[in-house]
């Protein structure tokens, strides 16, 4: 069929849908999208953190605000996909992500309202973004997970450069896909430039790393003996004790924080934007001052097992705290070159 | 003869099959040249492609041989339990592929690459060829075998010359879905870690938030989805006839006796199903039994349930009105244009949901707003993805209504319309109605596309199951899982049922 006849084809196509639309349904939609900047005690909610972590908070939110909460959960990349995609007329008001990278993204598309200067001062400016578009909500410390069984406290790397030589030839994990494993590489980018970074990606793919999906099939397999290592965030292995009924100390699956502001303890936050559409809308600053509240804080540091990022709510028992972590001086704003990171891992062969 | 009503009405239906490909059309054209030509032409692409087609063949060729195989045992021969081998035959085709293969891999260790994943896809796969070919079977004119056994060829040259010759389009048709049904599938391949351009797409709109790539490798899948249907189309003989001469009294073909290979196939059908129907199902126990994550309260699940009824019926609704003109077109004005409307029904049909779902948000944002993130926009994503399915159907139950009906009640005076109504349908029902069912299972297991584009808030069983295993809360995943399947399995026996193994004289 040729172009001159394909287009006829096509409009007439559109239009018959179009008539299918108006006879449809939904018009709340299109009133939502013009929503004006006053209370209408109602906020959406695009959270690419999983409703199982999530939900408890958003429910006490919104039991204490009397605000209602659409949520739409999803992955992040996914969600940042999504909202680019729908570009200003996103019905979306807040964006909640897991990691920085995908805030990042959406940010760079233009999409967030910069946030008021006295949210973003209740958390350190290491965890935020340095324009104002997005601020983190929790940390989460990239680690080494590692079966006791298989690996003897003695034989722990003092640096994640060492996961390259000989004697882990075959024994550590990595989610090269996952986006926490994306800002770590490129924090080692930031911290020691391309080139050890691509010999880094190089000799794990020579050192025949194991690939997985995502963190919880890495601590799932050195916790069952299946792996004897691999690089995840320090929160997995609380997430497999609940799931199994025990307590992290009866697994055998460990984290290891490496020392030294070594890059592999890299503290990365989940986050939080506002949509440009919502930028004056007091119901959603009610919603974002809440994250940032002691409560729930105090939810993430107890039931998730990640780091509060305010002042004056602690950290759960059993984990070491932020500052005793000796953690590596990152600027999450330097980790926005995600693109030239994910053709450095396509190049490796590690995906 | 024209039909322009009937020619509009497939050209709006083959618009939704095109939405998928005009979109990519249009960011293809953003993206550049340069940045596709960059993106598509490089070893990893070809590796990606290559390994693709490796296992459509691979699958396809298995899944060919097995529903043939099961077909015939179930319809040919004095198979013992035939009929409840009939029904449990067509089953697995209710088990989504991500089920299938977390089972697979939480029982199997090391279960995993590229033939773990070939494996599951056939497994999960093969009664698309298994269903049409054991409809074929019962329905296929015993006297040309009748002929060609008087004329001294034993029993089983018989079935290899005449028989299976017999069913080829049946074995065309399955097979081809089962080509495009692999292409497309992400759940098995990502779970096992096989990087095919499918995985590469959802990869790189993981790795860096990366859409242009996405869309770069999702055209690339496009151009492998022209070239499979181009090979079917050359594999059909031209002015081959398939239908029966004259009308005659259908009876029951003989059926061979198996003899001393009895329990061999007994053992060897046996053997599939428990793989394919037994390992789900144990691990689904295993699911319940461990793990201590809150397994969800009975009434959220329930909501799930009734969410995915309503957009699993309207999805097929939408689907199979749709398919209804593609379907009578084609097989009652046969000609250039509807030779391209079914051709191009199948166009997006390889494409994974996630794209689907990419293009109807970019649709629904910028054309049709008011359906945005409503269950209309869903089940339109629906009808795009799976109206080959019902396309399929309806041309062949139309293709078996004798025109000739039609024709006297036209020569009678009665209206197009009335005839339509009166005569064509009807006679096409059970067809259509088989479609129906067909499309209603898929879309109950479908994921990437309804996770873009459900309404916010809404959860199905699919994305309930999803937002579990997400976090290894399988003990909260199993029910909805086990759920999911146990509806599905209800349109899939009746599948399988009106396929005619079920009826004494019939199989």
């Amino acid at each position: 069929m040729s172009t001159s006849r394909m287009r006829p084809l096509l409009a007439s196509a559109l239009g018959g849908l179009l008539a299918l639309g108006a006879t449809g349904c939904a018009a709340e939609n299109a009133a939502q999208a013009e929503a004006e900047a006053v209370s209408d005690e109602k906020i959406t909610v695009y959270s690419g953190r999983s409703e199982d972590l999530v939900k408890p908070v958003l429910d006490d939110f919104q039991k204490a605000s009397g605000i209602t909460v659409e949520v739409r959960y999803g992955d992040t990349a996914q969600m940042a996909a999504q909202l680019q995609e729908e570009g200003d007329r996103s019905p979306a008001d807040v964006f909640l992500a897991q990691d920085a990278g995908a805030l990042g993204a959406v940010a760079g598309r233009g999409l967030f309202a910069r946030l008021p200067g006295e949210v973003l001062d209740k958390v350190p400016a290491a965890y935020r973004d340095e324009g104002g578009e997005w601020v983190g909500v929790t940390g989460r410390v990239r680690t080494m997970v590692y079966d006791t069984d298989r690996v003897a406290a003695a034989d722990l790397p003092e640096s994640v450069f060492e996961l390259t030589e000989p004697e882990w030839k075959g024994r550590v994990g990595i989610a090269p896909t996952n986006g926490s494993f994306q800002a770590f590489i490129t924090a080692m980018r930031v911290e020691h430039g391309d080139q050890r970074t691509e010999e880094f990606l190089a000799g794990l793919k020579a050192n025949d790393a194991q690939i997985r999906e995502g963190n919880a099939p890495i601590v799932a397999d050195v916790n069952s003996g299946k792996l004897a290592s691999g690089l995840v965030n320090h929160y997995y292995v609380y997430e497999l004790a609940k799931e199994e009924g025990t307590s992290v100390e009866a697994l055998k699956a460990k984290n290891h924080f490496f020392p030294d502001k070594n890059i592999g303890s890299l503290v990365n936050v989940s986050g939080v934007g506002v949509l440009d559409k919502a930028d004056d809308d007091p119901d959603v600053r009610e919603f974002v001052d809440y994250l940032l509240g002691t409560q729930a804080q105090t939810y993430f540091a107890e039931d998730t097992y990640e780091y509060p990022l305010i002042d004056g709510v602690r950290t759960a028992p059993g984990l070491p705290s932020l500052s005793s972590l000796n953690a590596p001086d990152i600027d999450l704003d330097d980790l926005d070159d995600l693109a030239t990171t994910v053709e450095m891992i396509k190049e490796s062969g590690l995906v | 003869m024209p039909r322009p009503a009937l020619a509009c009405a497939a050209l709006l239906a083959i618009g939704v099959a095109l939405l998928p490909l005009a979109y990519l059309g249009i960011r293809a054209a953003e993206a550049g040249g340069d940045r596709i030509a960059g993106e598509l032409i490089t070893g990893r692409t070809g590796e990606l492609v290559v390994r693709s087609v490796a296992l459509a063949a691979v699958v396809t060729a298995a899944c060919t041989v097995l529903g043939v195989a099961a077909a015939f045992l179930v319809t040919r021969t004095d198979l013992p339990a035939r009929r409840l081998f009939g029904v449990l035959a067509a089953l697995p085709l209710a088990v989504p592929s991500y089920v299938a293969t977390f089972a697979w891999v939480s029982t199997v260790g090391g279960f995993e690459g590229f033939w773990a994943a070939a494996l599951v896809l056939t497994l999960v796969s093969y009664p698309y060829v298994y269903l049409p070919v054991a409809a074929a079977l019962v329905g296929v004119d015993p006297a040309q075998e009748e002929v060609a056994r008087s004329l001294g060829r034993g029993p089983w040259r018989t079935t290899v010359g005449v028989t299976l010759r017999e069913v080829r389009p049946a074995v065309a048709a399955g097979a081809l879905l089962v080509a495009l049904y692999v292409l497309s599938d992400f759940g098995a391949v990502s779970i096992l870690r096989v990087e095919v351009l499918t995985r590469a797409v959802f990869t790189s709109i993981n790795l860096g938030f990366d859409r242009t790539g996405a869309l770069v490798l999702a055209i690339a899948l496009v151009a492998l989805t022209a070239l499979v249907l181009l090979a079917e189309q050359l594999s059909r003989r031209r002015a081959a006839r398939y239908a029966r001469l004259g009308g005659g009294t259908p009876r029951p073909p003989t059926r061979l006796r198996l003899g001393r290979s009895r329990r061999a196939a007994v053992l060897g059908l046996a053997g599939v199903i428990g793989a394919a129907l037994g390992v789900p199902a144990l691990s689904l126990v295993r699911w319940f039994g461990v793990g201590v994550s809150r397994p969800g309260s009975l009434g959220e699940l329930a909501d799930a349930a009734g969410n995915s009824l309503q957009v699993a019926l309207l999805g097929t609704a939408l689907t199979m009105v749709l398919a209804l003109p593609v379907g009578l077109l084609s097989a009652r004005a046969p000609g250039l244009l509807s030779v391209a409307l079914d051709r191009l029904a199948y166009l997006s049909h390889a494409l994974p949901g996630l794209v689907i779902g990419l293009s109807l948000v970019f649709f629904g944002i910028n054309v049709a707003y008011p359906l945005y993130q409503s269950v209309w926009l869903l089940a339109l994503a629906y009808a795009a993805l799976f109206l080959p399915l019902a396309v399929a159907a309806v041309g062949a139950a139309a293709a078996q209504a004798p025109p000739g009906l039609e024709e006297v009640a036209r020569s009678l005076g009665r209206r197009r319309a009335y005839v339509l109504r009166t005569v064509t349908v009807p006679l096409a029902a059970p067809g259509i109605g088989a479609g129906a069912a067909l499309v209603f299972l898929t879309c109950m297991k479908e994921l990437p596309a309804t996770l873009l584009l459900r309404p916010t808030g809404m959860d199905t069983l699919a994305t309930g199951l999803w937002k579990h295993t997400s976090v290894a809360a399988y003990a909260a995943a199993a029910p909805y899982a086990a759920l999911l399947v146990l509806i599905a399995s209800v349109p899939t026996w009746w599948l399988s049922a009106r396929t005619g193994v079920l009826t004494r004289t019939g199989g």
